[in-house]
């Protein structure tokens, strides 16, 4: 490989990305933990030296309601499964990384982020996205607290804000006022409409 | 007057009451489709090549082994594209779909694949190899202007990007002729948008030639010109078209960006729809942000607290491109005019080149960073010179009919009122340097402009056919970007057309069928493409008016529309149903009912290199106080209670005015306290929002304690009276928090973010300094 062959003494440098990922990981790994373990470098082994065909593996996933029999690789994410294989958009792909909440979905009244969870992980739980909790056209009476108290502006962070809205009245029907901000401080919404979803989870726990 | 009597005294129908967001049904249930819930059958999967290095020169780029993956489909490099430079304003235009033979910032865009899914596309990016020469880098703004700094475009010396000056009155002789003058500079970070959908588009390219982008725009018609100008091809060949947008803010879906012009490319390449979807860690690593700025800030007085004069240079980090850099340097000479009379202004900001992301519009463009710095210094005058500072803004609060010294016509302008509103409610008289130590309550007045005049295309336009069965469809170019502009003008259709807010749909825009207008930034929707709505929706209602007028034999003067009814105002039996109206008009007497609007404000032209003219049809003040508790521990700052006065004008749908209130408050308060993009060497040491922190729920105060007032002005120049609400209201948060927390703990910090850090550093260096 070209980037195999780096002459110092060569002015120009020669760039692939992965060598500029790997010193990017490297360097964040480094700064997370202090040390440049072992582990470190075998983590960033190339990707070559894996077995080119991950082994799928079958599996039954029931998603509101609705068994799914899928094959998916281990590594396949939860949210990857309900976005791009059964097309419930509804989910939504923010940051991917666990620190937006916009992929919040429930696992057993549970609020889990899809983004983090694998879909193996999901195997035989009850699956439930913001396609599932309205009753047809019927809104969940969370959803039409959140549309009645304008609880949404942008909209994007709305499904994971009203499943995990879904998932506190579930456990807590009349939840305090730092019940509820903490039952939601793991959702992001950058249009700021915080007071106004706030209100909107005080309405549910009245409409329900 | 109140919100109350003005609907009484106007028998509005629809208009001033609180209506939820007509998409709301939609967003709730997860049926909104935003750009990446787009999947089109034999749709391929884009990936973007960045450059790793600041700044290089390109020698190679090979592509070959890239292209040989199986599933890949198309490789694309600048070669690709016919090499025309796109953007914004003519003179500083410097974008190109994909670097041609430099990059000048870690993360610009290189090269791009096309494969049968998003793995084979990551993987083959692996595979190209890019042959780059590192050229010298340059990161801070100070060092590009010096003369032996890295150059990084030939057109611009010294890296001046743009620069805007002037001075209205004489400043030398003002300070002179002041009893005290004060000079400070003021430190504004790097802030990302942060909103939470990642940019996204599907692009199309047919064998016709007819080229179609779908995807999350704020402001369409410029990507739609974007585009053309990117590609060297006609206009009319291309079709851009809006799907829901998860947050704008300006973090480039209001103009075109390279996934745009990659994604149809690619189509043209393989002949099939290809998808691009950023990651975060790409959002947060690209361009499009706030200016970072250095601001010195030096203000005379009298005695008494009467500006005199007050000169202002910004050096502002603009990247390593122009964006609408042009603009954004302009700008902030709004502050040194608005909200307070000061005769004799002078400014001059540099926008610089430097080797990092480049810079460009965020929310509320440039003004929060300007009355950091204003209103901080004023806080400080008042205390040097033993002054209460809310008489002192009050003393120089600009009104109704003022002209500022650079020419900004004030119809309106609610200052007073709203200094009023928050002073009683916030009980700052009792509370002021009376709260124990560690608790302080601050304030910071603004004002803003409801939508520049100053874009080659401000115009706004609109079209409403009526259907027969009455329901009413709007067509603007205007985005509902989640702002409201779908409610808002909804409800401006149908107070005019007496028809209910359901009855009227709003369309999404595409730029084949919907009329043209600039988009949605500038806080110019509801003022500029409402008016341009009422038109369309009187021109409509005309028509219906004539044949109304034969059918009940009356005089159309006389008619009333309300309630889907039209009636004789002094005889409300004498009416007809609105939709048989529409049939009779339409489907009878063969008149199809198609209203059109549109809506300008003058054409005299004003340079935004520091021009002389009026700005906006209108401006709006707000002011605000913040009460904190400051943890003198930890230096961790709790925001417990928020007043927040805006001059809406008139708030034609008070649901979402506060909505953007609290939206605008939030922001400001994200850049005040916690929002910064690190970067070291051109790196952005931060990409991920678990590093760059944004206000969560947890960090507003209880919603008892969030207040908000609209003070009414009825500005002759809005629709129904309204002027902006989505960005003036945060204009003067981050100095209220400063100083709320100077109030708090006797620490000015003049730099942001205010960390509990530079909190802890001020407060041991007070004690150090105590004998």
């Amino acid at each position: 490989m070209k980037e195999k062959d780096n002459d110092s003494s060569k002015k120009s440098s020669l760039m692939t990305r992965r060598t500029f990922l790997k010193g990017g990981a490297l360097t964040t790994a480094a700064l997370s933990t202090g040390v440049l373990g072992a582990e470190v470098g075998e983590a960033h082994l190339a990707l070559e030296d894996y077995p080119s065909a991950l082994k799928r593996a079958t599996v039954t996933l029931k998603v509101n309601g609705l068994r799914h029999r899928l094959e998916v690789e281990p590594r396949t994410t939860l949210l990857e499964v309900l976005r791009e294989e059964l097309q419930l958009t509804g989910t939504k792909k923010g940051c991917d990384r666990g620190q937006c909440g916009s992929c919040t979905v429930l696992l057993n009244g549970r609020p889990v982020y899809s983004c983090l969870s694998l879909a193996i992980e999901a195997v035989g739980k009850e699956i439930l996205t913001i396609e599932g909790i309205s009753d047809g056209e019927t809104l969940h009476p969370v959803q039409r607290a959140f549309v009645q108290e304008m609880g949404l502006q942008c909209g994007f962070c709305s499904p994971g804000q009203i499943l995990a809205t879904v998932a506190l009245l579930g456990k807590n029907p009349s939840p305090s006022e730092a019940q509820i901000r903490q039952a939601l401080a793991g959702n992001l919404c950058r249009c700021g409409a915080y007071p106004m979803i706030f209100k909107s989870v005080q309405t549910a726990a009245r409409l329900r | 007057m109140t919100l109350e009597e003005v609907i009484e005294r106007e028998g509005y129908s629809v208009i001033g009451r609180p209506t939820p967001k007509k998409d709301g049904w939609i967003k709730a249930t997860g049926e909104a489709k935003f750009a990446d819930d787009l999947y089109f059958p034999g749709m391929l999967h884009g990936k973007l090549l960045r450059s790793p290095l600041p700044h290089a020169r390109i020698l190679h780029i090979d592509t070959s082994r890239a292209e040989k993956l199986p599933g890949v489909r198309g490789v694309v490099t600048a070669k690709d594209f016919p090499g025309i430079l796109y953007g914004d304003f003519a003179h500083t235009r410097d974008y190109l779909p994909l670097a041609q033979d430099r990059v000048r910032y870690i993360g610009e865009e290189v090269a791009a694949v096309a494969a049968t899914d998003m793995d084979t596309a990551e993987e083959a990016l692996d595979l190209i190899c890019v042959e780059y020469e590192p050229l010298p880098a340059v990161f801070s703004p100070e060092e590009a202007m010096q003369p032996e700094a890295p150059q990084l475009y030939d057109r611009a010396p010294n890296n001046i990007a743009s620069k805007s000056e002037f001075h209205y009155g004489d400043v030398e002789k003002g300070l002179a002729e002041s009893d005290y003058v004060r000079e400070d500079t003021f430190e504004t970070q790097s802030m990302k948008q942060g909103m939470l959908e990642p940019h996204a588009c599907v692009g199309l390219w047919e064998g016709s030639g007819k080229i179609t982008l779908w995807s999350c725009k704020s402001s369409p018609y410029v990507v739609w010109r974007h585009l053309a100008m990117g590609l060297g091809v006609d206009p009319g060949n291309i079709r851009v078209i809006q799907t829901y947008i998860g947050g704008s803010f300006s973090g480039g879906k209001q103009e075109g960006m390279p996934m745009d012009f990659c994604a149809v490319i690619l189509s043209k390449k393989t002949g099939r729809p290809v998808k691009f979807v950023h990651t975060m860690d790409e959002v947060l690593v690209i361009g499009h942000m706030r200016h970072s700025m250095k601001i010195r800030l030096k203000t005379g007085v009298k005695r008494d607290g009467t500006l005199v004069a007050q000169h202002c240079r910004i050096i502002a980090n603009g990247g390593a491109h122009a964006s609408i850099g042009q603009l954004s340097i302009f700008l902030p000479g709004l502050g040194l005019n608005l909200p307070y009379r000061v005769p004799n202004v002078q400014m001059e900001s540099y926008r610089i080149y430097t080797n990092t992301g480049f810079a460009g519009a965020l929310r509320s463009h440039t003004q929060p960073q300007i009355c950091f710095a204003r209103e901080s210094q004023i806080e400080m005058i008042a205390k040097e010179l033993d002054l209460d500072p809310v008489e002192m803004r009050r003393k120089n609060a600009r009104a109704g009919g003022d002209v500022t010294p650079s020419g900004f016509k004030l119809g309106t302008f609610g200052f007073l009122d709203g200094l009023d509103r928050v002073i009683e409610a916030s009980g700052w008289r009792e509370k002021y340097g009376k709260l124990p130590r560690g608790r302080g309550i601050g304030m910071a007045g603004s004002g803003m402009i409801s939508g520049a005049r100053l874009m080659s295309h401000s115009a706004s336009s609109a079209q409403i056919k009526i259907r027969e069965d009455g329901t009413v469809a709007l067509m603007t170019g205007s985005a509902d970007i989640g702002q409201g502009a779908d409610t808002v003008l909804s409800m401006i259709a149908a107070e005019v057309l007496g028809v209910r807010v359901d009855d009227v749909t709003y369309a999404m825009i595409d730029s084949d069928v919907t009329p043209l207008d600039p988009g949605a930034f500038s806080s110019r929707v509801t003022l500029w493409t409402g008016n341009a709505v009422k038109q369309a929706a009187e021109d409509a209602r005309k028509q219906l008016e004539e044949v109304a007028a034969q059918k009940l034999k009356a005089d159309p003067k006389h008619l009333v529309f309300r309630d889907r009814r039209v009636y004789v105002r002094h005889d409300p039996q004498r009416g007809m149903d609105f939709a048989s109206l529409v049939r009779s008009t339409q489907n009878r007497l063969g008149h199809p009912v198609m209203g059109q609007g549109s809506y300008t404000s003058g054409d005299e032209p004003i340079a935004v290199q520091g021009g002389y003219g009026n700005a906006s049809p209108a401006y709006s003040a707000s002011v605000v106080v913040v009460e904190v508790e400051v943890d003198e521990e930890t230096g961790h700052v709790t925001l417990a209670g928020i007043w927040n006065a805006s001059d809406c004008g008139f708030p034609l749908n008070p649901m979402a005015v506060a909505g953007q209130s609290m939206g605008a408050f939030t922001m400001s308060m994200g850049q005040a306290l916690y929002e910064n993009l690190i970067r070291i060497e051109g790196q952005v040491m931060n990409p991920s929002f678990r590093d760059y922190k944004m206000p969560l729920i947890v960090d507003l105060p209880k919603v008892e304690n969030v207040h908000l007032f609209d003070i009414i002005t009825n500005d002759p120049n809005g629709p129904f009276g309204a002027k902006e609400a989505g960005q003036g209201p945060g204009d003067g948060v981050i100095a209220a928090l400063a100083n709320a927390i100077y109030n708090a703990t006797g620490v000015r910090v003049k730099s942001l973010p205010i960390s509990p850090s530079k909190i802890l550093s001020g407060l041991e260096e007070s004690r150090s300094n105590k004998p």
